[in-house]
């Protein structure tokens, strides 16, 4: 496990966006470009094609992906975003933020991983959030055709659910919980033309360890129910009516953690074959949960879309945080457990064909008691 | 120690270099800067310059930039265009024999004619660098899996030489029976031209960024790790089997983010990440210390013709030009 690089105020924040033909990219690339906020992005495009502005900080660059020649299968990164990222980022000053735009059919792995993976490119930059936008109307159509648009939600930090106006209050509801089924981790928010608060947006250190879980609605939910609260939130940015997907998917039993119903319920809109898995527990050991942790990553790597997690050791005051791709995974401490915490381990996967039984024994056996 | 003339750009200097006697320095903002005897500044590009390599055989500078032309800079501080190819960054320029000067754009490879007669070679990846052979119109390309040599006179069928992984530097020997190229994972790679013979080259820490052939093609001295990292290459096999030169260790992690053979003896300067320069002597590993260190790592040096001053630039612009002879 890597030890964090210090963030720097030199790291400048990077923005993915996804989302398939038609979803709206485009009308959001435009409107984070015209708008008059005060700061400066370049924006690395697939093709200058559609975005009618003239700025030179909007880059061209043609998608390439390099597996890595270490052994490692699901080590990919984007050779093409490499060298841009390398060239945008030799004048101080230039911008604040980058964003990249990926092609309807982008895998966002590759992507996040060059933020990783290229050391030049992580001492001069640092992910910021995977933003998917969706098409409300076209999403059932959209994964009956393709893996893609599903791994594009699935592994979003946050997702526009754009389009709203043009579906009815039950189609929206279904496709809400359809994303949810998906990715019960991301913040959702719904927008039409893709109007959205650029703060939203932008801004949002999904991969900042000091911040890991912070936005994670499906997180906070179980954080509230833990401290028996009765509201149903949906994480501090959520912006929409909350009772549509009730009945899908948030009305569990958040005592038993059993998230077998984030699919099956699904089926006529699409079988689902991204599942997360939540795993909670007590105190761990780290001499048990560091190797697993490792050995997990580097086994079922290439199933790990995203995991997230925060860990309390015994003996140690301090929360210490975790988060990964694939077979990447990075953790360090974050700060010292409040008085008021209950000192417990939070660990969530993202993925295809994972054990919930395995993972679940797995750790439980990282407790720092024998149960 | 040697006298340090000193220059600050406050820009990222891409390349430092003579031109005919006079230190040139091309910088990231797309400027190319002739400081000594009343400093002029030449806009070479808009927006910001990607690549710039000397053409020693014209004499000139030449520089690629993200507003998609190819320029050429000579002594006089006169900017000529070569190609433009539209709104895509030019991201990598090579000379060439005969005038003639290469580019990469995306996918393709272009060749640009003595005659301004331009012509593209279209590839199947993007093109990460570029470089002529020392004879001949033989041009050769670094893209993932492998490299691709093409004689840019004719339209033969390029021959490709593969090998697993993200080439993304690439240079020939001076005497062009070497291919070498810097990979994506920390190593360098290499083909003996006339069998194909693999020579794998590995062990750095990172990226190897800057490369450099001695006097009379040699050795080939590296970048990339805590010490120059220095290969033969005087034998028939090249560096197989033969450990390499390591040169100018100095404790501490320090990485070694520059290197520049002397045009004529077989010693190099050495230019370091926290902005210090070693010379060392590959025969007996003597250093000299040819500047203490700065605020930035060095990204670039060059020699004059006689080998006696040095100019170099440094990630944050601070620059300068060592007269060895005292």
């Amino acid at each position: 496990m890597s030890e964090t690089l210090p963030a720097t105020a030199d790291q400048i924040p990077v923005t993915v966006l996804t989302g398939y033909l038609g979803s709206g990219k485009t009308t959001l690339l435009n409107r984070i470009l015209s708008e008059d906020h005060g700061r400066r992005y370049a924006v690395i495009v697939n093709e200058f094609g559609e975005i009618g502005i003239d700025n030179d900080l909007i880059v061209e660059s043609d998608e390439e992906i390099y597996e890595m020649n270490n052994g490692c299968v699901c080590c990919t990164v984007r050779g093409d975003l490499v060298r841009v990222v390398e060239g945008l980022t030799r004048r101080k000053g230039r911008f604040d933020a980058i964003l990249v735009e990926t092609t309807g059919l982008a895998d966002p792995v590759p992507v996040a991983q060059t933020f990783f993976m290229d050391d030049d490119v992580r001492a001069k930059t640092k992910l910021d959030a995977v933003v998917a936008l969706v098409d409300a109307k076209h999403l059932p159509l959209r994964l009956k055709d393709s893996k893609e648009a599903e791994d594009q939600i699935a592994f979003a930090d946050v997702v526009l659910l754009n389009k709203t106006d043009l579906v009815t209050p039950e189609e929206l509801a279904k496709v809400e919980a359809t994303i949810r089924a998906i990715n019960p981790h991301a913040v959702i928010h719904h927008t039409q033309r893709a109007e959205i608060p650029l703060d939203r947006v932008l801004g949002q250190g999904a991969f900042d360890l000091s911040r890991v879980l912070d936005n994670d609605p499906a997180f906070l939910e179980e954080a509230e129910h833990a401290h028996e609260h009765d509201d149903h939130v949906c994480g501090p940015d959520c912006d929409h009516d909350h009772h549509h997907h009730g009945h899908d998917h948030h009305d569990h039993d958040h005592h038993d953690h059993d998230h077998d119903h984030h699919h099956g319920a699904l089926s006529d809109i699409h079988d689902v074959t991204v599942v997360s898995v939540s795993l909670r527990g007590g105190e761990l050991d780290p001499r048990k949960f560091f190797p697993w942790i490792q050995a997990i990553t580097q086994e079922q790597g290439p199933n790990i879309l995203r995991l997230k997690g925060i860990i309390a050791f015994s003996d140690d005051p301090d929360r210490y945080v975790v988060q990964g791709v694939h077979m990447i995974i990075e953790g360090d401490h974050q700060r010292a457990w409040r008085e008021d915490e209950r000192r417990e381990s939070r660990l969530v996967f993202i993925g295809r064909e994972l054990d919930r039984k395995a993972l679940e024994e797995d750790f439980a056996r990282c407790a720092a008691k024998a149960a | 120690m040697p006298s340090v003339a000193p220059y600050d750009f406050d820009e990222l200097v891409e390349a430092a270099l003579f031109l005919k006697g006079e230190p040139v320095f091309a910088l990231a903002d797309g400027t190319v800067r002739f400081p000594a005897g009343g400093e002029r500044t030449v806009e070479a590009h808009a927006g910001g310059l990607l690549s710039a390599r000397l053409d020693p055989a014209g004499g000139r500078l030449i520089t690629g930039g993200e507003d998609g032309r190819v320029v050429a800079v000579t002594s006089d501080a006169s900017v000529s265009e070569l190609a433009s190819i539209g709104r895509k960054w030019v991201n990598r320029v090579a000379a060439g024999p005969s005038g003639v000067v290469g580019f990469a754009v995306g996918r393709s490879a272009f060749v640009c004619f003595a005659d301004g007669k331009v012509k593209e070679f279209a590839q199947q990846r993007t093109v990460e660098d570029i470089a002529f052979a020392p004879k001949g119109l033989r041009l050769a390309t670094a893209r993932y899996d492998g490299a691709t040599l093409f004689f840019a006179g004719t339209d033969s069928a390029p021959t490709e030489l593969e090998w697993k992984g993200a080439h993304i530097g690439i240079t020939f020997s001076p005497d062009g029976r070497f291919l070498v190229t810097s990979m994506q994972e920390n190593a360098l790679h290499g083909w003996r031209l006339d069998d194909g013979r693999h020579m794998r080259m590995a062990g750095y820490p990172s990226k190897v960024k800057s490369w450099s052939w001695s006097a009379k093609g040699r050795w080939l001295a590296t970048a990339g790790a805590q010490v120059a990292v220095v290969w033969p290459f005087a034998g028939k096999d090249g560096p197989m089997g033969k450990p390499p030169l390591e040169l100018g260790l100095r404790g501490g992690d320090i990485m070694v983010t520059s290197v520049a053979c002397h045009p004529t003896e077989d010693m190099a300067a050495i230019g370091y990440a926290d902005g210090m320069i070693l010379a060392a002597r590959f025969a007996d590993q003597k250093e000299a210390l040819l500047r203490r260190g700065g605020k930035g790592a060095v990204q670039t040096m060059g020699w004059d013709a006689s080998g006696s001053r040095l100019v170099f630039g440094s990630e944050t612009g601070e620059a300068g030009m060592v007269d060895i002879t005292g």
